[in-house]
């Protein structure tokens, strides 16, 4: 199952757990069973449908383009981070 | 030529350089219409202040004057929209408060700028002022002034439960901290400030609006990225997007500071109210009083490292200042402060504060620069507690292909160390100083770059030349870089290859120039269309010869069937040949997402030697090498002219440039006597030295080179003048009256 990393300033919705292992064959999916096992996880990274915005995911040690749409395998390690954009 | 390429690499004259060093180009201000109206803009005195009425009885009443409009005159948010659509519109029109000396309240119309500018003056505005808070750390303090009542800090943590003037709290964390600083022998712990700088691009904002019968919107303006205020148009006035058209104009200077918009609004209303184009052109006061300074900082920073050489942990606190709305670069801050090292431990919190000062915008490598001052001086003196060169200290700690950031992501092929070996080779590194109070410094820098969306097509014409549309704005000289990629892949001369900057209604999509993305991006977009093109000429081709279309190959000089094959034409031959063939023109298309594809960082290295004069305090820059990683410098003069230009306004911000407010946060250098850009004088001859070690995700490697170059300037020179006097410094900018203070010399203020 993709291990999902938890931002340290949510890990009080996850008893402190900074790795938690979930199902899903996208972040999307992921994110989904993550709030089902912690509740109030979702709100936190999402906004509707989409990342919260200033947020980004990085799927595999690489910044994830597509967003809660990125594909996972069954190892993949998902972490946030945030998003950046230049001058 | 290297690789068999043939123009990238090479040095064309840039398009548009004529026009430019002619008076030629068309700029902003330079848009005439017919019955064009003269916009100003009425800004508030004040700092913080509530609007208690806006009466323009009599301005309306003056000869000459057309309209006058303020915040009621704007749609208002959509209901439910989210807090930053309101920030939208308070931005360019004050309703309720003024949150910063030169925040916009009202604007005019008239016949004529002098007619405007006196209306201006019959406009009663009745403001109840409030105490500003204009320090960060001030901002954050429990009980100070708050500029939005309902604001509340967002982070991973939640939504605040309290109102505060904190709009946001990041963290950034890896491995251990507190058993990383536990492991090491030496710690440094400093804390630095950094003050409010401005871009300082020459040419002052200015937008022209005019509506057509239909209620059609086409605006001309100076902007990095006409897309961009496409959208911030239509979501302010209720518009769809296909109904507004904005026109870029030539662009004299942006540095980051274009990518928003302050005026495109103002001149759509009052052209509206007035039935007239109208044009606003901002003074240089205005500029420097209400566009987007870069943030003034402060950041806390303790860093460890072993006897052997190796950082441990690092552990800091950065606080931005984002001015009077959220957005203060502290995602990028956060990210590239420790950018450059394998660090097993650290840890990353940092604050996006509001004060009473225009919104931060963005300035090159925004955010990056003052983390850089902060980390490069704490490494420098961890080098000097170790006895280790400043450079093989770094070099033995640099961030590499497959290490973890403090993000969380894994380095792909980066230039980190190569940077910094060119440095240590280079001959600069070992030159005697040559006098006393001299100093050399070092500093290493990052940033990340960006990918974002771009589009091309080109047109092929019956002569062989060919038309390259693109979106995307040129603010320093990108036309050419991506007209050199389309050529190359055509096997073109870069004279057959035209390219123009569309607008919003011709060309198709492309994000803002910002990030160093363009050449990259929309380099990748041209190259697109380009294979786009060729693909079809070898279809026209095969069914000009009736052969299959997989018999047809092209190698950049000619089109054939085969090696040797009697049929045989040339591009342009072919080019005359396309309507023979049937299947009507030819036009390539290209359109890309960039970060999809994988855009790549750039690391510099910076060595610089100063003389400081012990009495004055002033600081002489005496010598300048910026090493910088590329990828791929598809035009090595305008890539030498990024880096100069990079290191000119790190010289700047290091130690010449600053707001300075009053007490009651009005800006007191609001012109450029006053606000003291480094001029020919102050900067020596700077050598450029690329490295290219190739983004892997771009045929020809490119990463992008604009924003670098800036980054580790002040603190390459703060270490210089450490090393010149033996004291370190802690403050942007390094003005001669702060040497002589740490100097022991004079008191501070």
């Amino acid at each position: 199952m993709p291990v999902l990393h938890i931002p340290p300033l949510m890990r009080d919705l996850t008893g402190g757990r900074p790795q938690v292992r979930v199902r899903g064959q996208t972040v999307g999916e992921a994110i989904e069973a993550l709030d089902a096992a912690y509740p109030g996880t979702k709100a936190r990274l999402c906004e509707g449908e989409r990342l919260a915005p200033g947020l980004a995911v990085a799927v595999d040690g690489r910044r994830a383009a597509q967003g809660l749409h990125t594909p996972l395998g069954e190892e993949s390690e998902v972490r946030f981070l945030p998003a950046v954009a230049g001058g | 030529m290297a690789d068999g390429l043939r123009v990238v690499g090479t040095r064309p004259v840039p398009y548009g350089a004529y026009e430019k060093v002619t008076g030629q180009a068309v700029f902003g201000a330079d848009i005439h219409l017919p019955g064009m109206l003269y916009g100003k803009v009425l800004r508030s005195p004040h700092a913080h202040a509530r609007i208690r009425s806006i009466d323009a009885e009599a301005a309306m009443a003056l000869a000459g004057v057309y309209a006058v409009v303020t915040a009621a005159d704007l749609p208002p948010a959509p209901p439910g929209a989210p807090p930053r659509a309101r920030y939208a519109r308070e931005r360019i029109l004050a309703s309720g408060k003024a949150l910063y000396a030169g925040h916009p309240v009202a604007a005019v119309a008239a016949a004529d700028p002098h007619t405007a500018e006196e209306a201006l003056g019959l406009i009663r505005v009745e403001y109840e002022p409030l105490p500003p808070v204009l320090d960060v750390l001030a901002a954050m303090r429990q009980g100070a002034p708050l500029l939005h009542e309902e604001l509340r800090t967002r982070s991973l943590a939640g939504l605040a439960q309290e109102p505060s003037n904190v709009a946001q709290h990041l963290r950034l964390s890896k491995g251990d901290p507190a058993r990383g600083l536990a492991e090491a022998d030496v710690v440094v712990e400093r804390e630095f400030r950094t003050a409010t700088v401005h871009q300082g691009y020459l040419e002052p904002h200015a937008a022209t609006a005019a509506w057509d019968a239909d209620g059609d919107l086409t605006v001309w303006t100076c902007t990095q990225g006409a897309f961009d205020v496409r959208s911030h148009l239509a979501e302010l006035l209720g518009l769809p997007l296909a109904r507004i058209r904005v026109v870029p104009t030539e662009i004299g200077g942006g540095f980051g500071g274009k990518g928003r918009s302050y005026l495109d609004a103002v001149a759509a209303l009052l052209a509206r109210k007035a039935g007239r184009p109208v044009q606003v052109v901002m003074a240089r006061s205005e500029v420097l009083r209400a566009t987007g300074p870069t943030s003034a900082t402060v950041i806390r920073l303790r860093m460890g490292a072993r006897r052997d050489g190796r950082l441990t942990a690092a552990v800091a606190e950065l606080f931005y200042e984002a001015g009077a709305f959220p957005g203060a670069p502290i995602d990028a801050g956060a990210g590239c402060l420790l950018a450059g090292y394998d660090i097993p431990h650290a840890q990353v919190d940092a604050y996006d504060v509001l004060v009473n000062k225009a919104q931060t915008g963005s300035y090159r490598a925004p955010g990056a620069t003052q983390a850089t001052f902060a980390t490069e001086q704490v490494v420098d003196e961890l080098a000097g507690q170790l006895g280790m060169d400043p450079l093989e200290f770094r070099l033995r700690n640099s961030a590499h292909e497959g290490a973890e950031s403090i993000e969380g992501t894994l380095w792909p092929p980066i230039g980190c160390h190569e940077v910094l070996r060119a440095a240590q080779a280079h001959p600069h590194y070992r030159a005697p100083l040559g006098g006393p109070h001299r100093g050399r410094g070092v500093a290493l820098g990052y940033w990340g770059n960006w990918g974002g969306s771009s589009s091309c097509t080109i047109a092929v014409n019956s002569d062989g030349t060919v038309n390259l549309l693109t979106g995307s704005v040129d603010v320093s000289g990108a036309r050419t870089s991506i007209a050199m990629q389309a050529a190359e892949v055509l096997g073109l001369a870069l004279e057959q290859v035209q390219v123009t900057v569309g607008d919003t209604a011709t060309a198709g999509y492309a994000d803002v120039s910002a990030g160093s993305r363009t050449t990259f991006a929309t380099g990748l977009a041209a190259i697109a269309a380009a294979q786009d093109v060729i693909r079809q000429m070898c279809e026209r081709a095969a069914r000009l010869w009736g052969v299959p279309v997989g018999a047809v190959t092209y190698d950049r000089t000619a089109f054939s069937t085969r090696a040797g094959s009697a049929r045989r034409l040339t591009f342009r031959e072919l080019a005359a040949r396309v309507g023979e063939a049937g299947g009507g023109p030819v036009i390539g298309r290209g359109a890309v997402d960039g970060d999809q594809v994988g855009y790549g960082g750039g690391f510099g290295a910076h060595i610089v030697d100063v003389e400081v004069d012990p009495e004055t305090g002033r600081v002489r820059v005496l010598r300048y090498t910026a090493v910088q990683d590329v990828g791929r410098a598809i035009h090595p003069g305008q890539v030498e002219g990024q880096i100069k230009g990079g290191v000119a306004q790190g010289i700047g911000w290091a130690l010449y440039e600053g707001c300075q407010y009053a007490p009651d946060g009005s800006l007191l250098n609001t012109s450029l006597l006053d606000y003291k850009l480094p001029t020919a004088l102050d900067v020596p001859v700077v050598e450029p030295v690329i490295v290219e070690v190739p983004n892997p995700n771009h045929p020809f490697g490119v990463r992008g080179a604009g924003e670098t170059p800036i980054v580790p300037a002040p603190a390459a020179i703060a270490n210089a003048i450490y090393h010149a006097t033996g004291v370190r410094m802690q403050e942007l900018p390094m003005t001669p009256a702060y040497i002589l203070q740490r100097l022991g010399t004079i008191e501070g203020a």
